[in-house]
């Protein structure tokens, strides 16, 4: 849905083909989300049955060119205007995760919570260290680094609440905090 | 790089017999010149404690603690209040300027306290204001000073002179999200000429900005993040949704 919306917004600039379509959508969220020209394809002839689009037939060379119809602009000013839908989250992998753990004999859920605090801290710390090195009118690498610094901050933030949750059960449920063995470097940026 | 702060198996316990609290226990640390280390912890996780004795604040109840080069324990009280004015900054949370002296006269004060005349040491503090962004606010008082520029002047007051190493406890904590940003790209530049850096806190956010992250918990160091890799890695994957 928000490729749709988005290809949109870039054909209300003006006519455009397929191909530069995804090179300025990728240059617009600071080359943090490239889309393969393959799904912008795909999209635009979803926003052609749908007569939101229209090609002009003027031909860049082999490329065709599209242009945003009426029904077109007057689809992404309602969807400009409507909330992003925060009302029915998936389920979480992460809370479950948790969840599990706490079920589990054997099993230290605080000191798991811990494992994950520092997978996700070491993406804030890329993130951050992406947005230090980032010009500073490059607002579209900015936005995206903020929103998931701010996304992954939430998360943080959850496990200290679920931490001290845990660690208030009775004392027979948990243990202390020890130290953690450091597993191999997990790759960062894969908790969703 | 040489190391600023190295503490080893450093101790401390408040109270004796039965109500012996132990705020720290065997904790090791060592921050590199140029480097920012941020240690993050919930509260009565130990944290202030081991920046008080990073800081020689406080004295260990055991183990040992090398400032700048020089073992702490070792030190008379005199000695180490030197080797604080000399080489320890300090930037708190609710800024701690003294409110009767210009933001000049408060970056000033450091050098002053050390013996620096005071012609020479107003100069430092203007010039160190003047890299902060604060040229123009020399002269003015705490009190008219927003809350973003009176923590660039805590800024300057713990980095004026040749000091090594920077204590930050919640710098960030009393601003909002675009003053706690140039607050903490400040402690990075000065933590790239060569300070070594150590902020304590609970925020992920202020940790972030950190080189390395280490987390405490119940007064033991349990774990801490990898150095970061470069921002490359993150650009993977096409989006689906």
């Amino acid at each position: 849905m928000v490729i749709r919306h988005a290809l949109l917004a870039l054909l209300s600039e003006g006519p455009k083909h397929g191909f530069q379509l995804a090179q300025e959508f990728a240059a617009g969220t600071g080359e943090m989300w490239p889309l393969n020209t393959g799904q912008v394809y795909t999209t635009l002839q979803r926003l052609d049955r749908d007569g939101l689009v229209d090609t002009d037939g003027a031909e860049s060379g082999t490329q065709t060119t599209y242009v945003i119809t009426d029904e077109g602009r007057s689809e992404l000013e309602t969807w400009l205007r409507r909330p992003p839908d925060t009302t029915h989250p998936p389920r979480d992998e992460l809370v479950i995760k948790v969840l599990v753990a706490l079920r589990l004999p054997g099993v230290d859920a605080s000191e798991l919570t811990q494992v994950y605090r520092r997978h996700v801290v070491e993406a804030m710390q890329q993130y951050t260290r992406l947005k230090e090195d980032a010009p500073e009118d490059d607002i579209g690498l900015l936005l995206v680094a903020d929103a998931e610094i701010y996304r992954l901050d939430a998360i943080v933030r959850w496990l200290d609440a679920a931490e001290a949750r845990i660690r208030r059960l009775p004392p027979n449920d948990w243990r202390p905090a020890t130290p953690i063995r450091q597993p191999r470097r997990a790759r960062v940026g894969s908790i969703r | 790089m040489t190391a600023v702060l190295d503490m080893v198996g450093v101790s401390k316990s408040y109270g004796d017999g039965a109500g012996t609290v132990l705020a720290l226990h065997d904790a090791d640390l060592t921050v590199l010149a140029g480097e920012l280390v941020a240690i993050m912890g919930p509260s009565g996780s130990g944290k202030s404690t081991l920046l008080t004795i990073a800081g020689t604040l406080e004295q260990t109840t055991s183990g040992t603690v090398v400032v700048d080069g020089h073992d702490v324990s070792s030190m008379s009280p005199n000695d180490r209040s030197r080797l604080r004015r000399r080489s320890v900054g300090y930037v708190f949370q609710d800024f701690n300027l003294l409110s009767g002296l210009t933001a000049a006269e408060n970056v000033a004060m450091p050098l002053e306290l050390d013996g620096t005349r005071a012609k020479p040491a107003r100069v430092a503090a203007l010039q160190v204001l003047d890299e902060l962004g604060l040229g123009d606010r020399a002269d003015r008082f705490p009190d008219e000073l927003s809350g973003g520029e009176r923590q660039r002047v805590a800024i300057g007051r713990a980095v004026v002179g040749d000091r090594r190493l920077l204590l930050a406890d919640e710098p960030t904590g009393a601003l909002d999200s675009v003053n706690g940003e140039s607050v903490m790209r400040l402690v990075r530049a000065a933590c790239k000429r060569g300070v070594a850096g150590v902020v304590v806190t609970h925020d992920a956010q202020l940790a972030s900005w950190a080189d390395r992250v280490v987390f405490l918990r119940d007064g033991r160091i349990v774990d801490q993040s990898l150095p970061a890799a470069g921002p490359e890695s993150l650009l993977t994957g096409s989006i689906d949704r």
